[in-house]
């Protein structure tokens, strides 16, 4: 009888192998006659440990990582295919701590089917949401989305129900969906894990966001650094098509949904939703000004939801298992899950669905392990490059949209990027407005000419020219980034910058903590 | 003492709304339309918010971030150029706060600014230097050893404005003017973040891009980065006065900026209510003719063509002319002279010419350029709908959802108008395009036409009747409204002659070359539109059918019902400036100003009691039959004002050996012209910058030219009229052309109400204007037409006797390009050489494959009536069979190959339809060379005469 066998085809496995250890897999295990299925499931986010290779047991899925091309020999050699001892063995992969320990809602699927096989979808809980959409009444998906407490989760945290009543109550006669999948903070990956690893969650989610708001058409933007993602979409929209969830007729309701997929322009400001649906037109990706609101006036002029791969994969299981359920976890104001990726100089990165409330520290030390350089963490940088460096003072604060602004942090979309106590905090200052002068879309002024400027005058300060001064107009360039700016890129910038200079001012060569200049 | 280059600037554009919304902005209690931008309600209760990116010509773009207020009850700092106002709102636009950040903001901006504001060319008229005054700038503490821009170089490829990146604050102004304010999209920004940069086309210099020079970015322009180049030479105008542009038909309202009596720039007047404050390449720039050495500045006389000039004083010429005149009078008879007004003069002008040929000539042999270009419009909607006019305000265009284009091209003819379109058109109004050739419009950025109906030359009769056939027998006729507005008999009579089968679209695919389906399709799209309007060029009445054709397009706008309220009508795009004006003012030989007819006695006695004469009620010459008559030897003698005759009109040959028939031909003009070359007076004319008066536009808007300079040459041209008169023994008194306005305005009951005096507190007038209408009619047969009921007439097509033979197997039409314009006696003069020197003959691959031509080889143009030669474009753009050339220069001799046929009512010449054969060649046309001859030979005469002159001083 043959062997399941699974190992990843997410990027993050691809990156370390995963694709050649496949390869020796399978020749070996024909040239020595075993009778192997291997399925390239999505990555069950336990980064550490890829390329992870599972086997079905008897007694379940049983998990073998890292391991490499040179590994497969001896893990054969091993009987790893009915479960054999071996150093790499990681046991029953549901009892590693790591995912045990997880609250996966969105992420129930990811790694455990296969990601482009519908009737694996479909075998674990996929297209329940979408029945339930099409029995209901549009307004009653909206009440359910809003109900169930979700915010959109690429960073911004506005609560989607309200955003898609607004485009459902905007009268047009061409409406859209559009899914931002240009995925572009730094150390995240959980929308790329979505789209390589449970795709028709995705379609699922759009397909019902576009009956809830009488929407026809859709647009996924993906990374441009995303091929396989890229890949994976378009052939999981030609698979759903083809079996009718897609497409003029959504399982025979007769109702409509077209999806496109569009490769974006490799600008970091084209994840800011308006300078998007500029590229998505074919034009310059710059920032629009709002209003109009893209839910009353987006893509080409029409009501257009927007929402991040997160918010979007979030809302089969909420229409599947209602509002209640999706609500009842969290903190606060901060429903549901998040899911955190773990990244920078971290001893076990990955991938934790937690619900919100969850500390930094928990998912440092419990998930994180500490550094993977076994020093010291010294800053970790929440929500991305525009996100705050977070100091151990902090770190005890629930992951809570709210909670975390009252400190002027933001939990952004969930990426935590570590590092030691060899980090310099001027110089990732310095990164962060150089980092916002590469990727300004240079339209308004104090972010077109105010991250050139913040570079230089960090350089000053780190060189020690006139530094008071200097520091004073690093404070108050920042004010203008933060107040002047037209959208988050020059409005956020400050943040990091801040931050650091807040809560490390000897790395700016300055004596004692500067207190009470926090970003207001 | 800069304060008149400034003009009001809400920052943005105005909002209609039905709905009123109420706010307080630093604690004054506004109420506005909902939709306006806190900024523009904050002007209006004059608190100027700080901006740069902002204007209100240009839609709020948010880009800038000086514009910021606060908002009670709401976070953050909200740009109020792109926060629409809401009620209740309590906006502060000052506080310490806001301070801060603008200060914060503009010191960026200073920082990578050169700080050259004593020597910049925009000192005085620049908004950064504003703007960092109004912040109280003091300090910039990045200082300026930071990147920045300073060493950009300049782009001076531009004849006419020069682009200094260096100066640039990114704005992005001149972008989005040159798509929302031009529609060329010509601009962008290259770059991103900090490197940001105004870039034509993919960084190219202005003069290989896209740009057409309309100077919009220029006007857009905030700092000295898009500047007027005659700014940066002259520095800024210290007075300002606003005028009409002499050019196309639109008719542009200009503000000149002047030093003493030197123009410095010319721009587009904001309350210009043709133009809204756009312009293009020739209003904006194009007007250096007006000081160029060619201009002839003395009277000058001479007994034969072939004698030198003679440099005379004012009064001996006049008196010279005048003798002439009547010397020819009492020899040949009272009707052996005559008089030519152009459409280029203004209408105090033309009035006092035809008043001259009436009451002092003594005959009705008066006519004018519109002649040879709109007579047929005057005809054929007088006819139909009983006023000689278009029906709308360009602005009616915004209101229109399908526009059909017939035999115009408005980006090249009547730029400022197109542009509107192309905004409309982007709005998502529906073009139909009916035009031999693939013209801009039929595809360019952001516009596509949905039908282009490519008919051969000449059969534009048979795809009007092609249209009305389908409106006809489709059901689509407006039927309540024509049975409640139009002649029940006549419609009756027309619908039966459209509905045969001879006039289908299927009957008629053979003679006009266009698809049948293609013409339903149009024809629905038109006649079921909300608002359909028609506009139509001289390529509909520069045919031997063309009043058939104005007289078709009426008939389809009656059927349809698309007349009489905005976003429909008949849009004639009148050629020149004052086209309609020279009609209005009586300038044709039958008509009295006001389109009265002469024999009509009434209308006579009026005029008779005015000007203490009596007229001839027998219509006088039209230009053609003065020819004729100079050949026959009964025309001696022509006062010619304002128009080449011998460029523009057709079969030069024809014109040049009736001149050379006549005894005395007075030429009074800018240069030494065609004609002038056949003339024995020269009278120096005065531009429009030196003279006042007034132009009527297509849409019949009267507006003010101005005088900003004294004329060069002494006199203004209605003051050597007046003084022709009086040499012929008819005063005139005039000592202002106010005071000719107050006469036409005494006896043409449509101008009743027209005075300077209202004029200036108008801005402009679109007639008619009396007690009914005391501040014009924008929209014409608002409730019924001017004759009464509309009048259908029958359109039969017949087919033009210019046909392809072996010998003549290709058809030529002519029109203009965008840099050039007309006979070219201007804009030939001017840096717009540097876009087109010279007139190219458009021909189909296929055509100049046949024939062995390819692009930039010379190639003889052979008619029957005439052969020239010119270079060859190959291009696409013209249909198989049908070659294209413009007649902006008179060596390349567009008229010696057109013929003598016209206009069936009106003898407009058949311009458009013209058989050829196009062969290559290795020499100028036998005509070329002996014009070549002439020419040398008429420039040494006219040396002659300077020559003289200064001798004599010695």
């Amino acid at each position: 009888m043959s062997t399941t066998v699974y190992l990843p085809r997410d990027s993050a496995a691809l990156a370390v192998g995963a694709d050649l250890v496949a390869r020796r897999l399978s020749d070996d295990a024909a040239a020595r006659g075993l009778d192997i299925t291997l399925v390239r499931n999505g990555s069950r986010g336990l980064f550490w440990l890829e390329p992870l290779l599972e086997v079905v047991t008897s007694a379940g899925r049983v998990a073998y990582g890292p391991i490499t091309v040179d590994d497969v020999p001896r893990l054969l050699d091993a009987g790893a295919l009915h479960g054999g001892e071996h150093p790499l063995r990681q046991g029953p992969t549901e009892q590693i701590p790591y995912l045990a320990k997880q609250e996966r809602l969105t992420f129930a699927r990811m790694g455990i089917t296969d990601p482009l096989s519908i009737a694996d979808y479909e075998a674990h809980d996929g297209h329940a949401g979408l029945r339930r959409a099409l029995g209901i009444a549009s307004s009653a998906v909206v009440e359910e989305i809003t109900q169930s407490g979700l915010r959109g989760r690429g960073g911004a945290a506005f609560p989607a129900g309200i955003k898609w009543k607004t485009v459902r109550d905007t009268p047009a006669a061409q409406k859209y969906v559009v899914c931002n999948a240009d995925e572009g903070d730094s150390g995240t990956y959980s929308d790329r894990m979505v789209m390589e690893g449970d795709p028709f969650m995705l379609i699922e989610g759009m397909t019902i966001a576009a009956l809830a708001v009488g929407a026809t058409q859709g647009y996924i933007y993906i990374r441009c650094e995303y091929p396989h993602a890229v890949a994976t979409m378009r052939e999981a929209v030609r698979r759903a098509e083809a079996a009718g969830v897609l497409g003029a007729d959504i399982l025979g309701s007769g109702r409509a949904f077209h999806l496109h997929i569009r490769k974006a322009a490799g600008s970091y400001v084209c994840g800011e939703e308006t300078a998007m649906l500029e590229s998505l037109e074919g034009k310059r990706g710059i920032v629009r000004a709002k209003p109009p609101l893209p839910a009353v006036a987006g893509l080409f002029g029409c009501p257009t939801v927007i929402n991040n791969v997160i918010t979007l994969a979030s809302v089969p299981i909420i229409l599947a298992r209602g509002a209640a359920f999706y609500r009842d976890h969290g903190v606060g104001r901060s429903h549901g899950t998040l899911p955190i990726q773990l990244a920078g100089n971290i001893r076990r990165g990955g991938l934790v669905e937690k619900a919100f409330g969850i500390t930094l520290r928990e998912l440092l030390m419990d998930f994180g392990g500490g550094t993977a350089s076994g020093r010291p963490i010294k800053a970790v940088q929440v929500g991305g490059p525009l996100g705050a460096y977070v100091p151990e003072s902090q770190w005890d604060i629930p992951l809570d949209y709210d909670a975390y602004a009252a400190v002027g942090a933001v939990v952004g979309h969930g990426g935590i990027v570590v590092h030691d106590d060899t980090a310099d905090l001027a110089t990732l200052a310095r990164y962060a407005m150089e980092f916002c002068a590469l990727e300004s879309c240079g339209k308004c002024t104090p972010c077109r000419i105010g991250s050139t400027r913040g570079v230089e005058v960090i350089d000053r300060i780190i060189g020690n020219q006139s530094r008071t001064h200097q520091i004073t107009l690093l404070r108050d360039l920042c004010n203008t980034m933060l107040h002047g700016s037209l959208c988050a890129m020059g409005g956020m910038t400050p943040y990091p910058v801040l931050s650091a200079l807040d809560h490390y001012p000897e790395d700016f060569g300055l004596a004692a903590p500067d207190a009470g200049a926090t970003p207001r | 003492m800069l304060q008149h280059l400034k003009e009001i600037d809400h920052g943005t554009p105005k909002r209609g709304s039905q709905v009123e919304v109420t706010l307080e902005i630093d604690g004054q209690v506004v109420t506005v339309p909902e939709g306006t931008s806190l900024m523009r309600a904050a002007a209006n209760v004059a608190i100027q918010v700080p901006r740069l990116c902002a204007t209100d010509s240009l839609e709020p773009f948010g880009s800038c971030r000086l514009c910021l207020v606060e908002i009670e009850g709401r976070k953050g700092f909200p740009a109020s150029c792109t926060t629409p106002v809401e009620h209740g709102m309590k906006v502060h636009t000052q506080t310490p706060t806001l301070q801060e950040l603008r200060k914060g903001v503009m010191e960026l901006y200073i920082s990578d600014h050169p700080l050259d504001c004593l020597t910049c060319s925009a000192n005085g008229n620049c908004e950064l230097q504003d703007m960092a005054g109004v912040v109280g700038l003091r300090e910039v503490r990045y200082g300026f050893d930071g990147a920045n821009h300073l060493t950009s170089r300049k782009d001076e490829s531009n004849p006419y404005f020069s682009y200094d990146p260096s100066k640039c604050i990114v704005c992005n102004r001149c972008v989005r003017a040159c798509e929302e304010t031009q529609g060329t999209f010509a601009l962008t920004i290259s770059g991103r973040g900090f490197d940001s940069r105004v870039s034509p086309g993919q960084d190219e210099p202005f003069m290989e891009s896209e740009c057409v020079s309309c100077g919009a970015c220029v006007n857009a322009c905030p700092t000295a980065t898009l500047q007027d180049k005659r700014v940066i030479w002259l520095g800024q105008g210290e007075h300002s006065v606003i005028t009409t542009c002499a050019y196309c038909g639109v008719g542009c309202g200009l503000r000149a900026e002047m030093k003493g009596n030197e123009v410095v720039r010319m721009v587009p007047w904001k309350d210009g209510q043709a133009n809204e404050g756009h312009a293009c390449v020739k209003g904006r720039f194009a007007w250096g003719y007006a000081t160029h050495p060619d201009r002839v500045l003395k009277p000058m006389i001479r007994a034969k063509i072939t004698d030198p000039w003679k440099e005379v004083g004012w009064d001996e010429a006049i008196q010279h002319a005048a003798s002439e005149f009547r010397r020819i009078q009492a020899g040949h008879g009272r009707d052996s002279i005559g008089g030519i007004t152009s459409s280029r003069c203004t209408n105090e002008e033309t009035y006092l010419v035809q008043k001259l040929v009436r009451a002092a000539f003594g005959n009705n042999n008066v006519d004018t350029c519109a002649r040879v270009c709109h007579s047929p419009t005057g005809y054929g909607l007088k006819q139909t709908l009983g006023a000689s006019a278009g029906t709308q305000s360009f602005k009616s265009i915004e209101q229109a959802d399908v526009i059909m284009l017939i035999g115009a091209n408005p980006t090249d003819g009547h730029p400022v108008f197109a542009s509107r379109l192309k905004r409309r058109l982007r709005q998502g109004a529906k073009l139909i395009i009916v035009d031999p050739r693939r013209i801009d419009l039929v595809r360019s950025p952001h516009v596509q036409a949905e039908h282009h109906l490519a008919l051969k030359p000449g059969t534009n009769v048979a795809m009007v009747n092609a249209l009305a056939h389908v409106i006809v027998t489709e059901g689509l006729v407006k039927e309540g409204f024509v049975a409640e507005r139009c002649d029940a008999r006549s419609f009756r009579e027309w619908r039966d002659f459209v509905a045969q089968p001879s006039n289908s679209p299927e009957a008629m695919q053979s003679v006009t070359g266009v698809p049948a389906t293609e013409v339903r399709a149009a024809a629905r799209l038109y006649a079921m539109a909300g608002n359909g309007a028609i506009c139509y060029g001289l390529g509909v009445t520069e045919h031997s059918q063309g009043s058939t054709m104005v007289i078709g397009i009426a008939n389809l706008a009656m059927a349809t019902g698309h007349i009489g309220r905005d976003g429909v009508g008949v849009n004639p795009l009148r050629g020149q400036n004052n086209v309609q004006g020279a009609c209005d003012m009586g300038s044709f030989p039958h008509e009295l100003p006001g389109y009265r007819h002469v024999s009509d006695a009434a209308t006579r006695a009026t005029f008779e009691a005015a000007w203490g004469v009596t007229l001839n009620p027998e219509p006088g010459l039209r230009i053609p039959n003065m020819f004729d008559a100079a050949q026959s030897g009964s025309f001696k003698g022509l006062y010619c004002e304002g128009e080449d005759i011998v460029q523009s009109e057709p079969n030069t040959q024809h014109v040049t050996a009736s001149l050379m028939a006549m005894e005395c031909v007075v030429v009074q003009d800018l240069f030494l012209n065609e004609t002038a070359k056949y003339a024995h007076v020269f009278l120096p004319g005065s531009s429009f910058l030196e003279k006042d008066g007034t132009f009527t536009n297509a849409e019949r808007r009267i507006s003010r030219v101005r005088k900003v300079m004294p004329p060069k040459a002494g006199l203004a041209d209605w003051e050597v009229t007046v003084k022709l008169a009086n040499a012929l023994g008819y005063p005139m008194h005039y000592s202002h052309p106010e005071q000719i306005m107050a006469e036409i305005a005494a006896l043409t009951p449509t101008f009743a109400g027209v005075s300077y005096a209202r004029l200036d507190t108008l801005g402009s007038i679109q007639w008619p204007c009396n007690a009914n209408a005391p501040e014009g009619t924008p929209t014409m047969h608002v409730d019924h037409f001017v004759r009464g009921k509309g009048r259908f007439m029958i359109t039969q097509y017949v087919a033009t006797d210019e046909k392809v033979t072996r010998r003549f197997p290709l058809l030529l039409t002519t029109g203009r390009i965008l840099s050039q314009y007309n006979v070219g006696a201007q804009t030939r003069r001017t840096e717009n050489q540097q876009w087109c020197s010279e007139d190219r003959l458009e021909i189909h691959p296929h055509d100049a494959e046949e024939r062995g031509i390819s692009e930039g080889d010379w190639v003889g143009i052979q008619s029957r009536a005439g052969e020239t030669a010119l270079r060859a474009a190959v291009t696409d753009r013209m249909q198989p069979g049908v070659v294209y050339t413009t007649f902006h220069f008179p060596e390349s001799g567009a008229n010696v190959v057109t013929t003598d046929n016209s206009d069936w009512a009106t003898n407009c010449p058949e311009y458009k339809v013209t058989a050829v054969q196009v062969l290559r060649v290795m020499q100028p046309s036998a005509w070329q060379q002996e014009y070549s001859r002439v020419n040398h030979i008429q420039h040494e005469l006219l040396d002659a005469a300077t020559e003289a002159a200064a001798a004599a001083e010695k």
